[in-house]
Protein backbone atom coordinates (compact mmCIF):
# COMPACT_ATOMS: atom_id res chain seq x y z
CA UNK A 1 0.00 0.00 0.00
CA UNK A 2 1.19 3.47 -0.82
CA UNK A 3 2.33 5.70 2.02
CA UNK A 4 0.89 9.19 2.16
CA UNK A 5 0.61 12.22 4.41
CA UNK A 6 -2.60 13.94 5.44
CA UNK A 7 -4.00 17.02 7.15
CA UNK A 8 -6.84 16.40 9.56
CA UNK A 9 -9.38 18.29 11.64
CA UNK A 10 -9.91 16.82 15.11
CA UNK A 11 -12.86 17.55 17.38
CA UNK A 12 -11.71 16.38 20.78
CA UNK A 13 -13.57 16.33 24.10
CA UNK A 14 -11.87 18.62 26.61
CA UNK A 15 -12.88 18.40 30.25
CA UNK A 16 -10.91 19.86 33.16
CA UNK A 17 -12.00 17.34 35.80
CA UNK A 18 -14.81 15.12 37.03
CA UNK A 19 -17.00 17.99 38.18
CA UNK A 20 -16.65 20.57 35.41
CA UNK A 21 -18.65 20.43 32.23
CA UNK A 22 -16.72 19.37 29.15
CA UNK A 23 -16.92 20.61 25.57
CA UNK A 24 -15.51 19.85 22.15
CA UNK A 25 -12.46 21.74 20.92
CA UNK A 26 -11.25 21.76 17.33
CA UNK A 27 -7.60 21.11 16.44
CA UNK A 28 -5.79 20.93 13.11
CA UNK A 29 -2.92 18.54 12.56
CA UNK A 30 -0.68 18.59 9.47
CA UNK A 31 1.52 16.04 7.71
CA UNK A 32 0.25 12.98 9.51
CA UNK A 33 1.79 9.84 8.02
CA UNK A 34 -0.52 6.99 7.01
CA UNK A 35 1.91 4.69 8.86
CA UNK A 36 1.29 6.29 12.25
CA UNK A 37 -0.99 4.74 14.83
CA UNK A 38 -3.92 6.81 16.07
CA UNK A 39 -2.09 7.45 19.36
CA UNK A 40 1.06 8.59 17.54
CA UNK A 41 -1.11 11.11 15.72
CA UNK A 42 -2.22 12.33 19.18
CA UNK A 43 1.46 12.51 20.24
CA UNK A 44 2.15 14.81 17.28
CA UNK A 45 -0.83 16.97 18.20
CA UNK A 46 0.26 17.16 21.86
CA UNK A 47 3.83 18.15 20.93
CA UNK A 48 2.38 20.83 18.72
CA UNK A 49 0.20 22.07 21.61
CA UNK A 50 3.16 22.09 24.03
CA UNK A 51 5.25 24.04 21.49
CA UNK A 52 2.42 26.58 21.26
CA UNK A 53 2.41 26.86 25.05
CA UNK A 54 -1.01 25.24 25.33
CA UNK A 55 -2.11 22.36 27.50
CA UNK A 56 -1.84 18.94 25.86
CA UNK A 57 -4.83 16.59 25.63
CA UNK A 58 -4.91 13.95 28.35
CA UNK A 59 -5.47 10.40 27.11
CA UNK A 60 -4.85 6.93 28.53
CA UNK A 61 -2.25 4.63 26.96
CA UNK A 62 0.29 2.10 28.12
CA UNK A 63 1.54 -0.90 26.14
CA UNK A 64 0.70 0.39 22.64
CA UNK A 65 0.62 -3.17 21.37
CA UNK A 66 -3.06 -3.95 21.82
CA UNK A 67 -2.93 -5.97 25.03
CA UNK A 68 -3.31 -3.59 27.99
CA UNK A 69 -6.72 -2.06 27.34
CA UNK A 70 -5.84 1.45 28.44
CA UNK A 71 -6.39 3.43 25.21
CA UNK A 72 -10.05 4.31 25.62
CA UNK A 73 -11.15 6.55 22.76
CA UNK A 74 -14.58 6.73 21.17
CA UNK A 75 -13.74 7.66 17.58
CA UNK A 76 -16.45 8.85 15.18
CA UNK A 77 -19.07 6.92 17.12
CA UNK A 78 -17.02 3.73 17.48
CA UNK A 79 -15.19 2.35 20.51
CA UNK A 80 -11.47 2.15 19.55
CA UNK A 81 -12.39 3.37 16.06
CA UNK A 82 -13.85 1.51 13.10
CA UNK A 83 -11.51 -1.49 12.86
CA UNK A 84 -12.65 -4.90 13.98
CA UNK A 85 -10.93 -6.52 17.02
CA UNK A 86 -8.64 -3.52 17.44
CA UNK A 87 -7.61 -1.22 20.28
CA UNK A 88 -6.99 2.48 19.58
CA UNK A 89 -3.20 2.02 19.58
CA UNK A 90 -3.53 -0.56 16.80
CA UNK A 91 -5.78 1.66 14.69
CA UNK A 92 -3.58 3.17 11.99
CA UNK A 93 -3.94 6.43 10.14
CA UNK A 94 -4.23 4.70 6.75
CA UNK A 95 -7.89 4.40 7.72
CA UNK A 96 -8.22 8.15 7.06
CA UNK A 97 -7.92 10.45 4.06
CA UNK A 98 -6.54 13.95 3.71
CA UNK A 99 -9.09 16.51 4.92
CA UNK A 100 -11.08 14.13 7.15
CA UNK A 101 -12.73 15.35 10.34
CA UNK A 102 -12.49 12.97 13.31
CA UNK A 103 -14.58 13.30 16.47
CA UNK A 104 -12.90 11.81 19.56
CA UNK A 105 -14.85 11.33 22.80
CA UNK A 106 -14.11 9.57 26.09
CA UNK A 107 -16.02 6.40 27.15
CA UNK A 108 -19.36 7.78 28.27
CA UNK A 109 -21.04 6.06 31.21
CA UNK A 110 -21.84 7.33 34.68
CA UNK A 111 -19.90 4.36 36.07
CA UNK A 112 -16.83 5.62 34.14
CA UNK A 113 -16.55 9.28 35.24
CA UNK A 114 -14.19 11.46 33.19
CA UNK A 115 -10.98 12.26 35.10
CA UNK A 116 -9.64 14.63 32.45
CA UNK A 117 -10.29 15.04 28.71
CA UNK A 118 -10.30 11.49 27.30
CA UNK A 119 -9.20 9.75 30.51
CA UNK A 120 -11.96 7.95 32.42
CA UNK A 121 -11.98 6.30 35.83
CA UNK A 122 -12.48 2.55 35.34
CA UNK A 123 -11.92 1.49 38.96
CA UNK A 124 -15.55 0.32 39.01
CA UNK A 125 -14.23 -2.70 37.03
CA UNK A 126 -11.59 -3.32 39.71
CA UNK A 127 -14.26 -3.34 42.41
CA UNK A 128 -16.31 -5.90 40.44
CA UNK A 129 -13.20 -8.12 40.24
CA UNK A 130 -12.58 -7.65 43.97
CA UNK A 131 -16.15 -8.81 44.62
CA UNK A 132 -15.48 -12.28 43.19
CA UNK A 133 -13.04 -12.47 40.29
CA UNK A 134 -10.47 -14.55 42.18
CA UNK A 135 -9.77 -18.16 43.19
CA UNK A 136 -8.50 -19.79 46.37
CA UNK A 137 -4.98 -21.14 46.07
CA UNK A 138 -3.27 -23.03 48.86
CA UNK A 139 0.21 -21.91 49.79
CA UNK A 140 3.12 -24.28 49.42
CA UNK A 141 4.40 -25.97 46.33
CA UNK A 142 2.50 -25.38 43.11
CA UNK A 143 0.34 -28.34 42.11
CA UNK A 144 1.57 -30.19 39.05
CA UNK A 145 -0.32 -28.74 36.07
CA UNK A 146 -0.99 -32.16 34.59
CA UNK A 147 -2.64 -33.39 37.78
CA UNK A 148 -5.85 -31.57 36.84
CA UNK A 149 -7.47 -33.03 33.74
CA UNK A 150 -9.36 -30.36 31.75
CA UNK A 151 -10.90 -31.20 28.40
CA UNK A 152 -9.75 -29.26 25.37
CA UNK A 153 -13.05 -27.55 24.59
CA UNK A 154 -13.47 -26.23 28.14
CA UNK A 155 -9.88 -25.02 28.21
CA UNK A 156 -10.35 -23.24 24.87
CA UNK A 157 -13.59 -21.55 25.95
CA UNK A 158 -12.00 -20.51 29.22
CA UNK A 159 -8.96 -19.07 27.45
CA UNK A 160 -11.19 -17.22 24.98
CA UNK A 161 -13.03 -15.57 27.89
CA UNK A 162 -9.76 -14.89 29.70
CA UNK A 163 -8.49 -12.76 26.81
CA UNK A 164 -10.70 -9.90 28.12
CA UNK A 165 -8.40 -6.95 28.86
CA UNK A 166 -10.98 -4.97 30.84
CA UNK A 167 -10.79 -1.97 28.50
CA UNK A 168 -14.44 -1.04 28.94
CA UNK A 169 -15.29 -0.83 25.23
CA UNK A 170 -18.33 -3.05 25.92
CA UNK A 171 -19.70 -0.49 28.38
CA UNK A 172 -18.83 2.39 26.06
CA UNK A 173 -20.56 0.78 23.08
CA UNK A 174 -23.63 -0.46 24.97
CA UNK A 175 -26.72 1.77 24.66
CA UNK A 176 -27.54 0.64 28.23
CA UNK A 177 -24.01 1.25 29.56
CA UNK A 178 -24.04 -2.39 30.65
CA UNK A 179 -20.91 -4.20 31.82
CA UNK A 180 -22.34 -7.66 31.22
CA UNK A 181 -19.79 -8.68 28.58
CA UNK A 182 -16.90 -7.82 30.91
CA UNK A 183 -18.48 -9.51 33.95
CA UNK A 184 -19.50 -12.55 31.91
CA UNK A 185 -15.95 -12.99 30.57
CA UNK A 186 -14.51 -12.79 34.08
CA UNK A 187 -17.12 -15.20 35.49
CA UNK A 188 -16.80 -17.58 32.54
CA UNK A 189 -13.06 -18.08 32.48
CA UNK A 190 -13.08 -19.14 36.13
CA UNK A 191 -16.41 -21.05 36.06
CA UNK A 192 -15.14 -23.27 33.24
CA UNK A 193 -12.08 -24.47 35.16
CA UNK A 194 -11.80 -26.71 38.23
CA UNK A 195 -9.67 -24.03 39.93
CA UNK A 196 -12.71 -21.73 39.95
CA UNK A 197 -15.06 -24.31 41.41
CA UNK A 198 -14.90 -23.49 45.19
CA UNK A 199 -16.18 -19.89 44.77
CA UNK A 200 -18.20 -20.57 41.63
CA UNK A 201 -21.68 -19.75 42.98
CA UNK A 202 -20.66 -17.01 45.38
CA UNK A 203 -18.59 -15.38 42.65
CA UNK A 204 -21.39 -14.79 40.15
CA UNK A 205 -23.80 -13.55 42.81
CA UNK A 206 -21.33 -11.10 44.35
CA UNK A 207 -20.01 -9.80 41.03
CA UNK A 208 -23.52 -9.10 39.72
CA UNK A 209 -24.38 -7.34 42.97
CA UNK A 210 -21.28 -5.13 42.67
CA UNK A 211 -22.03 -4.49 38.97
CA UNK A 212 -25.49 -3.18 39.88
CA UNK A 213 -24.05 -1.11 42.73
CA UNK A 214 -21.55 0.58 40.40
CA UNK A 215 -24.40 1.78 38.20
CA UNK A 216 -23.97 -0.33 35.07
CA UNK A 217 -27.08 -1.02 33.01
CA UNK A 218 -28.81 -4.30 32.28
CA UNK A 219 -28.17 -6.39 29.18
CA UNK A 220 -30.80 -6.28 26.43
CA UNK A 221 -28.82 -8.62 24.16
CA UNK A 222 -28.22 -5.97 21.52
CA UNK A 223 -24.72 -7.20 20.76
CA UNK A 224 -22.92 -3.86 20.23
CA UNK A 225 -20.43 -4.96 22.93
CA UNK A 226 -19.45 -8.09 21.04
CA UNK A 227 -19.09 -6.07 17.82
CA UNK A 228 -16.75 -3.57 19.48
CA UNK A 229 -14.75 -5.87 21.77
CA UNK A 230 -11.06 -5.73 20.73
CA UNK A 231 -10.63 -9.30 21.95
CA UNK A 232 -13.75 -10.73 20.32
CA UNK A 233 -15.36 -11.84 23.58
CA UNK A 234 -18.55 -13.68 22.60
CA UNK A 235 -22.13 -12.99 23.75
CA UNK A 236 -22.08 -16.70 24.56
CA UNK A 237 -20.41 -15.68 27.81
CA UNK A 238 -23.42 -13.55 28.79
CA UNK A 239 -25.68 -16.57 28.30
CA UNK A 240 -23.29 -18.54 30.52
CA UNK A 241 -23.33 -15.77 33.13
CA UNK A 242 -27.15 -15.85 33.19
CA UNK A 243 -27.06 -19.62 33.49
CA UNK A 244 -24.54 -19.46 36.33
CA UNK A 245 -26.64 -16.84 38.08
CA UNK A 246 -29.90 -18.79 37.83
CA UNK A 247 -28.06 -21.94 38.90
CA UNK A 248 -26.57 -20.18 41.93
CA UNK A 249 -30.08 -19.25 43.08
CA UNK A 250 -31.30 -22.83 43.00
CA UNK A 251 -28.48 -24.03 45.21
CA UNK A 252 -28.34 -22.90 48.80
CA UNK A 253 -24.58 -22.62 48.86
CA UNK A 254 -24.37 -19.19 47.23
CA UNK A 255 -24.01 -16.91 50.21
CA UNK A 256 -22.53 -13.52 50.72
CA UNK A 257 -19.42 -13.22 52.71
CA UNK B 1 -28.99 -15.32 47.71
CA UNK B 2 -32.69 -16.07 47.63
CA UNK B 3 -35.66 -15.86 45.28
CA UNK B 4 -36.30 -12.22 46.07
CA UNK B 5 -32.78 -11.37 44.95
CA UNK B 6 -33.11 -13.44 41.81
CA UNK B 7 -35.89 -11.15 40.65
CA UNK B 8 -34.62 -7.82 41.99
CA UNK B 9 -31.11 -7.54 40.50
CA UNK B 10 -30.52 -6.34 36.94
CA UNK B 11 -30.17 -9.94 35.75
CA UNK B 12 -33.27 -10.90 37.75
CA UNK B 13 -35.34 -8.15 36.17
CA UNK B 14 -34.27 -9.33 32.75
CA UNK B 15 -35.31 -12.83 33.79
CA UNK B 16 -38.78 -11.46 34.52
CA UNK B 17 -38.84 -9.93 31.04
CA UNK B 18 -37.75 -13.23 29.52
CA UNK B 19 -40.24 -15.49 31.31
CA UNK B 20 -43.24 -13.17 30.86
CA UNK B 21 -42.21 -12.61 27.23
CA UNK B 22 -42.12 -16.35 26.55
CA UNK B 23 -45.58 -16.70 28.09
CA UNK B 24 -46.87 -13.91 25.83
CA UNK B 25 -45.28 -15.74 22.87
CA UNK B 26 -47.25 -18.88 23.82
CA UNK B 27 -50.38 -16.77 24.03
CA UNK B 28 -49.76 -15.47 20.50
CA UNK B 29 -49.73 -19.04 19.19
CA UNK B 30 -53.15 -19.77 20.72
CA UNK B 31 -54.61 -16.43 19.62
CA UNK B 32 -53.28 -16.96 16.11
CA UNK B 33 -54.72 -20.46 15.92
CA UNK B 34 -58.18 -19.22 16.90
CA UNK B 35 -57.94 -16.31 14.45
CA UNK B 36 -56.91 -18.62 11.65
CA UNK B 37 -60.33 -20.27 11.91
CA UNK B 38 -61.75 -17.43 9.81
CA UNK B 39 -59.81 -18.80 6.83
CA UNK B 40 -62.10 -21.85 6.86
CA UNK B 41 -64.50 -19.38 5.25
CA UNK B 42 -67.55 -20.97 6.82
CA UNK B 43 -69.36 -17.76 7.69
CA UNK B 44 -67.67 -17.57 11.09
CA UNK B 45 -69.02 -20.88 12.41
CA UNK B 46 -65.64 -22.33 13.44
CA UNK B 47 -64.34 -18.98 14.63
CA UNK B 48 -67.36 -18.32 16.84
CA UNK B 49 -67.19 -21.84 18.28
CA UNK B 50 -63.53 -21.34 19.28
CA UNK B 51 -64.24 -17.80 20.50
CA UNK B 52 -67.07 -19.13 22.63
CA UNK B 53 -64.78 -21.71 24.20
CA UNK B 54 -62.02 -19.17 24.85
CA UNK B 55 -64.48 -16.70 26.35
CA UNK B 56 -66.37 -19.08 28.64
CA UNK B 57 -64.08 -21.94 29.66
CA UNK B 58 -63.12 -21.62 33.33
CA UNK B 59 -59.53 -22.77 32.91
CA UNK B 60 -59.00 -20.41 29.97
CA UNK B 61 -60.57 -17.55 31.90
CA UNK B 62 -58.27 -18.27 34.84
CA UNK B 63 -55.23 -18.30 32.57
CA UNK B 64 -56.51 -15.00 31.18
CA UNK B 65 -55.97 -13.40 34.60
CA UNK B 66 -52.40 -14.71 34.58
CA UNK B 67 -51.94 -13.40 31.07
CA UNK B 68 -52.89 -9.88 32.12
CA UNK B 69 -50.64 -10.12 35.17
CA UNK B 70 -47.70 -11.23 32.98
CA UNK B 71 -48.44 -8.54 30.43
CA UNK B 72 -48.48 -5.97 33.24
CA UNK B 73 -45.12 -7.18 34.59
CA UNK B 74 -43.62 -7.22 31.08
CA UNK B 75 -44.73 -3.65 30.38
CA UNK B 76 -43.85 -2.13 33.76
CA UNK B 77 -40.53 -3.95 34.15
CA UNK B 78 -39.63 -3.12 30.55
CA UNK B 79 -40.22 0.57 31.17
CA UNK B 80 -38.38 0.49 34.50
CA UNK B 81 -35.35 -1.12 32.83
CA UNK B 82 -35.49 1.26 29.88
CA UNK B 83 -35.52 4.40 32.01
CA UNK B 84 -32.86 3.07 34.40
CA UNK B 85 -30.57 2.13 31.54
CA UNK B 86 -31.05 5.51 29.90
CA UNK B 87 -30.24 7.32 33.15
CA UNK B 88 -26.83 5.63 33.39
CA UNK B 89 -25.26 7.76 30.67
CA UNK B 90 -25.81 11.41 31.58
CA UNK B 91 -23.57 12.84 28.85
CA UNK B 92 -24.54 11.26 25.54
CA UNK B 93 -22.25 10.65 22.58
CA UNK B 94 -22.01 13.35 19.92
CA UNK B 95 -21.55 10.66 17.26
CA UNK B 96 -23.15 7.25 17.68
CA UNK B 97 -22.41 3.96 15.95
CA UNK B 98 -26.02 3.51 14.84
CA UNK B 99 -26.56 0.42 12.73
CA UNK B 100 -22.86 -0.37 12.34
CA UNK B 101 -22.66 -2.39 15.54
CA UNK B 102 -26.27 -3.43 16.20
CA UNK B 103 -29.71 -3.73 14.61
CA UNK B 104 -32.17 -0.85 14.99
CA UNK B 105 -34.94 -3.13 16.24
CA UNK B 106 -32.77 -4.53 19.04
CA UNK B 107 -32.16 -0.96 20.25
CA UNK B 108 -35.84 -0.01 19.84
CA UNK B 109 -37.56 -2.67 21.94
CA UNK B 110 -39.07 -0.10 24.31
CA UNK B 111 -40.43 1.98 21.43
CA UNK B 112 -41.79 -1.07 19.58
CA UNK B 113 -43.27 -2.36 22.85
CA UNK B 114 -44.99 0.97 23.47
CA UNK B 115 -46.47 0.91 19.97
CA UNK B 116 -47.75 -2.64 20.59
CA UNK B 117 -49.23 -1.50 23.92
CA UNK B 118 -51.07 1.39 22.25
CA UNK B 119 -52.36 -1.02 19.63
CA UNK B 120 -53.41 -3.46 22.36
CA UNK B 121 -55.43 -0.79 24.17
CA UNK B 122 -57.29 -0.03 20.95
CA UNK B 123 -57.69 -3.72 20.11
CA UNK B 124 -58.93 -4.75 23.58
CA UNK B 125 -61.39 -1.87 23.78
CA UNK B 126 -62.88 -2.93 20.42
CA UNK B 127 -63.37 -6.68 20.97
CA UNK B 128 -62.32 -8.12 24.31
CA UNK B 129 -63.64 -5.30 26.52
CA UNK B 130 -67.18 -4.97 25.09
CA UNK B 131 -67.54 -8.76 24.92
CA UNK B 132 -66.60 -9.32 28.56
CA UNK B 133 -68.81 -6.37 29.57
CA UNK B 134 -71.78 -7.83 27.71
CA UNK B 135 -71.10 -11.25 29.27
CA UNK B 136 -70.97 -9.77 32.75
CA UNK B 137 -74.15 -7.68 32.67
CA UNK B 138 -76.04 -10.67 31.31
CA UNK B 139 -76.63 -9.82 27.69
CA UNK B 140 -74.45 -12.73 26.61
CA UNK B 141 -71.55 -12.94 24.21
CA UNK B 142 -71.30 -10.51 21.33
CA UNK B 143 -71.26 -11.70 17.71
CA UNK B 144 -67.48 -11.25 17.36
CA UNK B 145 -67.27 -12.49 13.79
CA UNK B 146 -69.86 -9.99 12.56
CA UNK B 147 -68.20 -7.20 14.55
CA UNK B 148 -64.89 -8.03 12.88
CA UNK B 149 -66.42 -8.04 9.43
CA UNK B 150 -67.89 -4.66 10.21
CA UNK B 151 -64.70 -3.13 11.62
CA UNK B 152 -62.41 -4.49 8.96
CA UNK B 153 -64.53 -2.97 6.19
CA UNK B 154 -62.98 0.38 7.18
CA UNK B 155 -59.62 1.06 5.58
CA UNK B 156 -58.12 2.97 8.52
CA UNK B 157 -58.85 0.11 10.91
CA UNK B 158 -57.13 -2.33 8.56
CA UNK B 159 -54.11 -0.02 8.29
CA UNK B 160 -53.84 0.35 12.08
CA UNK B 161 -54.01 -3.43 12.52
CA UNK B 162 -51.37 -4.08 9.89
CA UNK B 163 -49.08 -1.47 11.49
CA UNK B 164 -49.67 -3.16 14.86
CA UNK B 165 -48.56 -6.45 13.31
CA UNK B 166 -45.41 -4.79 11.93
CA UNK B 167 -44.48 -3.50 15.39
CA UNK B 168 -45.13 -6.97 16.83
CA UNK B 169 -42.99 -8.60 14.15
CA UNK B 170 -39.93 -6.42 14.79
CA UNK B 171 -40.40 -6.77 18.56
CA UNK B 172 -40.40 -10.56 18.15
CA UNK B 173 -37.37 -10.69 15.84
CA UNK B 174 -35.24 -9.54 18.77
CA UNK B 175 -37.49 -10.59 21.66
CA UNK B 176 -37.71 -14.29 20.82
CA UNK B 177 -33.93 -14.78 20.65
CA UNK B 178 -33.32 -12.38 23.53
CA UNK B 179 -35.64 -14.34 25.86
CA UNK B 180 -33.59 -17.49 25.36
CA UNK B 181 -30.29 -15.64 25.71
CA UNK B 182 -31.45 -14.18 29.05
CA UNK B 183 -32.41 -17.65 30.25
CA UNK B 184 -28.84 -18.69 29.49
CA UNK B 185 -29.71 -20.83 26.47
CA UNK B 186 -27.87 -18.78 23.84
CA UNK B 187 -25.05 -21.26 23.53
CA UNK B 188 -23.00 -22.09 20.47
CA UNK B 189 -25.01 -25.24 19.92
CA UNK B 190 -28.46 -23.68 19.89
CA UNK B 191 -27.85 -20.03 18.99
CA UNK B 192 -28.32 -20.37 15.22
CA UNK B 193 -31.40 -22.57 15.68
CA UNK B 194 -32.99 -20.19 18.19
CA UNK B 195 -32.31 -17.19 15.93
CA UNK B 196 -33.79 -19.01 12.93
CA UNK B 197 -36.93 -20.14 14.76
CA UNK B 198 -37.28 -16.65 16.25
CA UNK B 199 -37.19 -14.91 12.88
CA UNK B 200 -39.55 -17.48 11.36
CA UNK B 201 -41.95 -17.02 14.29
CA UNK B 202 -41.68 -13.22 14.01
CA UNK B 203 -42.66 -13.39 10.35
CA UNK B 204 -45.28 -16.15 10.32
CA UNK B 205 -47.39 -15.24 13.36
CA UNK B 206 -47.79 -11.48 12.63
CA UNK B 207 -48.39 -12.32 8.96
CA UNK B 208 -51.33 -14.58 9.84
CA UNK B 209 -52.64 -11.88 12.18
CA UNK B 210 -52.33 -9.20 9.48
CA UNK B 211 -53.94 -11.39 6.81
CA UNK B 212 -57.21 -11.44 8.75
CA UNK B 213 -58.19 -7.75 8.49
CA UNK B 214 -56.75 -7.64 4.95
CA UNK B 215 -58.82 -10.66 3.91
CA UNK B 216 -61.99 -9.15 5.32
CA UNK B 217 -61.32 -5.82 3.64
CA UNK B 218 -60.67 -7.39 0.25
CA UNK B 219 -63.64 -9.75 0.62
CA UNK B 220 -61.47 -12.86 0.40
CA UNK B 221 -63.64 -14.22 3.19
CA UNK B 222 -67.27 -13.38 3.91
Amino acid sequence: MEHYNMNLTLKVWKQKNKNEKGRFETFNVKNISSEMSFLEMFDVLNEQLVAEGKEPIAFDHDCREGICGMCSMYINGRAHGPWHHTTTCQLHMREYKDGDTIVVEPWRANAFPVIKDLVVDRTSFDRIIQAGGYISVNTGNAVDANALPIDKQRADESFAAATCIGCGACVAACPNASAMLFVSAKVSHLALLPQGEPERKMRVVNMIEQMDKEGFGSCTNIGACEAECPKGISLENIARLNREYIGATFSGSAQHE
Amino acid sequence: MNWKQLFSTSVGKKLQMSLTGLFLILFLVVHCYVNAQVFRNDGGKSFNAYAHFMGTDYIIRTIEIGLFAFLFIHVIQGLVLYFRNRSLRNVRYAVSAGNKTSHWYSRSMALLGTLILLFLILHLSTFWGPNRYSQTIGNGELPLYDMMKDDFSQLWVVIVYVLGCFALSWHLVHGFYSAFQTLGLGTFRYKAAIKFVGVAFAIIIPLIFALMPISFYLNWIN
